[in-house]
């Protein structure tokens, strides 16, 4: 069995959830028998509310709660439905990439948006916006085929775009640490670019800060099956790689000497994450704290190794932020929050609670 | 799909003709009046129904003179009430402010990028007005709602925003015949400049950045047509982003700013001894007019009788 000294410590109740390196609390020396019943109520229950919010978000309207669904059905069928559908698949498509992020990195603060996805987006974002003031005939070609590509294309390619560039910088995934640093150079570098362009067409300042907030508000049924076709693809592939990421718990060379083939496992999960986090945020823009919030938020609750967790997170994710979108229709209804602040607000609430939880008074 | 069998007895008995049979049944001259009279109604029943082509070149089809509108865009709104057919707007974004009267109990859709679908939905529109690049358009298209986006930078664009909303309102025409009043009324501005006050250089800022009007924007093309320079060298596209030292050097005899800029810009480094800042050769416009000047809409007419206004104002002073 795996039992580390350290990681038992950590997993003390009222203990660190910030676990030092190379003991990440997915990863507990519990008997099977009693960590895995806790992992199913979490489950269900998780599964319960995604329902129950489900509903909500069906009866969440323009000018508040209303339950009279038959005589609205055709906003109810052709807008609320997708809508909350979509935000619970690209909750979960953040909080999968998340813990995927988390067990990959060894990194209790990694989120999804490390490796460049989230500002290659806003990249390709804020380019799209400002096509009309790039003049020029060299643009031209450029110009039509970002137009063609539209701000979900654009958002999309930018993504996995700002994840190839840093895995080209990183000469691979094979150094997480240069990975991770890849990641961050190639994160400055697009937003400075984005910087300049929205400098040089301030029309498309808007455009960039609702998508910087996120919002659920455009997701159909063409987008909603965009996001469960990415899901449906990048779950089993993440939870196919569960052990690898439990045996990575141990240590590189612990995982190596298990026979985990670690370059590669590496990037096919690094493949994964991008995958999710760019279908993800083309759909509803830069959505904060979801991906880092839920996998903890599970591992507060349960002592599961990555199979459960990568399921659970993704289950996690996909209730948060469906309650962030349900919320930002009521609050202010009529009129509508951008559903990333939300998120901001409870996932750091979230945190800031763990962290009072942690420090000694 | 299957194959279709022919089920009915006429078509199986028409498809049972021998060739000659079908060759002479339509050479009959009945059956080409049919078809001429088909072909006519068809038409009659196209030209019922209005065709635009909108600022991305989509062919936008209309069973009918749009009579509930939706704008997302401010510049949109005031088209359309300049047009007289304020009744006809059923919604209105959160920025449009004019006229206030008219618009001020219609419901708030959000802005063009976070439009709130529901609502727009719920309001059951035939016709959406909006800008380019907005993630609500493919969504209203999606779910059957006629978007028309429109896109003014010049004042050709100008003319052409006003007529393609004129048509879809169903009034051909009513768009070239306000923009011809808005013509005349920035002609008559024109002919109203002081002398003295002809070929001066202006700096016009926009927003603070500073962002400056340039020569190629519908701004600073009636600036031109008011017989003012501009310091922002047309190369520099609409509405650029200047070097604050840029300004400096360039030494503007008029400086026109909103109220709230305006009064940022002594404190900026190097810009008090500004020779324009220093004598009062300035337009100052209120921050509830500036969007006036700002929005590419029917409005512009105004917004350059305020200029000459102000310019009047500077030549008593300094006579």
């Amino acid at each position: 069995m795996r039992s580390a000294t350290a990681s038992r410590r950590a997993t003390e109740p009222g203990d660190a959830v910030i676990p030092p390196r190379g003991a990440t609390t997915a990863l507990r020396s519990r008997p099977a028998a009693t960590s895995r019943r806790p992992a199913w109520r979490l489950g269900c229950a998780l599964a319960a509310a995604a329902v129950l919010l489900g509903l909500c978000g069906l009866a969440a309207g323009s000018e508040g709660w209303s339950f009279d669904w038959a005589a609205e059905w055709d906003l109810v069928s052709s807008i609320r439905a997708p809508r909350t559908l979509g935000a619970l698949l690209a909750g979960a498509l953040l909080g999968l990439a998340g813990a995927v992020a988390q067990g990959l990195f060894r990194n209790p603060l990694a989120d999804p948006y490390l490796l460049g996805s989230a500002t290659g987006a806003g990249l390709g974002v804020v380019l799209v916006l400002s096509i009309g003031s790039l003049g020029g005939s060299a643009f031209h070609a450029a110009a039509d085929g970002l137009a063609q590509l539209g701000l979900v294309g654009a958002a999309f390619v930018g993504a996995l775009a700002g994840v190839c560039l840093a895995l080209v910088l990183a000469r691979g995934a094979a150094r997480p640490m240069v990975l991770l640093l890849a990641g961050v150079v190639v994160g400055i570098l697009m937003a400075a670019l984005s910087d300049l362009l929205m400098l040089i067409s301030p029309q498309a300042l808007r455009g960039r800060q609702v998508f910087l907030l996120g919002t659920t508000g455009f997701l159909g049924w063409g987008e909603t099956r965009v996001l469960a076709a990415t899901l449906v693809l990048a779950l089993p592939v993440a939870v196919g790689f569960a052990r690898a990421l439990d045996a990575l718990v141990l240590g590189e060379q612990s995982a190596a000497s298990l026979g985990v083939h670690l370059p590669l496992v590496r990037l096919l999960l690094v493949a994964v994450m991008a995958l999710c986090t760019g279908a993800a945020v083309a759909q509803t823009g830069l959505v904060s704290f979801v991906g880092l919030v839920a996998p903890h938020l599970v591992r507060r609750c349960v002592t599961v190794t990555h199979g459960a967790l990568l399921v659970l997170s993704a289950l996690a994710g996909g209730v948060l932020l469906q309650a962030a979108d349900v919320a930002a229709r009521v609050v202010v209804a009529p009129q509508e929050l951008p559903v990333g602040v939300l998120t901001a607000v409870f996932g750091g609430a979230y945190l800031l609670v763990l962290l009072r939880r942690r420090t000694p008074a | 799909m299957k194959p279709q069998r022919h089920r009915w007895p006429g078509s199986r008995r028409l498809n049972g003709l021998p060739r000659d049979g079908r060759r002479l049944l339509a050479g009959l001259p009945g059956v080409r009046w049919l078809c001429a009279l088909l072909l006519v109604a068809s038409l009659a029943a196209q030209a019922a129904g209005i065709t635009v082509t909108d600022d991305r070149g989509r062919v936008v089809d209309l069973p009918r003179p749009a009579m509930r509108i939706v704008s997302l865009l401010p510049s949109a709104t005031e088209a359309v009430c300049a047009l007289q057919a304020c009744e006809r707007l059923v919604g209105v974004d959160r920025f449009s402010d004019w006229p206030q009267q008219q618009i001020q109990a219609l419901p708030r859709v959000g802005g063009l990028e976070d439009a709130q679908l529901e609502r727009i939905v719920a309001l059951k529109p035939d016709l959406v007005l909006a800008g380019r690049f907005a993630r609500a358009v493919d969504r209203l298209e999606a779910l059957g709602i006629a978007v028309l986006v429109l896109e003014a930078k010049e004042m050709s664009d100008v003319l052409r925003v006003l007529e393609t909303t004129a048509r879809a309102l169903g009034l051909p025409g009513a768009g070239e015949a306000l923009w011809q009043r808005l013509n005349e009324r920035i002609d008559a501005a024109a002919a109203r400049v002081p002398p003295r006050m002809r070929g001066q250089r202006v700096y016009f800022e926009v927003a603070p950045g500073p962002f400056a009007t340039g020569e190629v924007s519908y701004l600073g093309q009636i600036l031109h047509r008011l017989a003012l320079g501009n310091i922002v060298p047309a190369a520099l596209g609409p509405f650029p982003k200047m070097n604050p030292e840029f300004v400096v050097r360039a030494r503007p005899d008029l400086i026109m700013a909103s109220e709230r800029d305006f009064a940022t810009m002594a404190g900026r480094p190097g810009w008090a001894q500004l020779d324009a800042l220093r004598s009062g050769r300035h337009c100052v416009f209120s921050d509830a007019f500036f969007p006036v000047l700002l929005h590419p809409g029917p409005r512009l007419g105004e917004a350059a009788e305020a200029i000459t206004d102000c310019l009047n104002g500077l030549e008593r002073a300094t006579r």
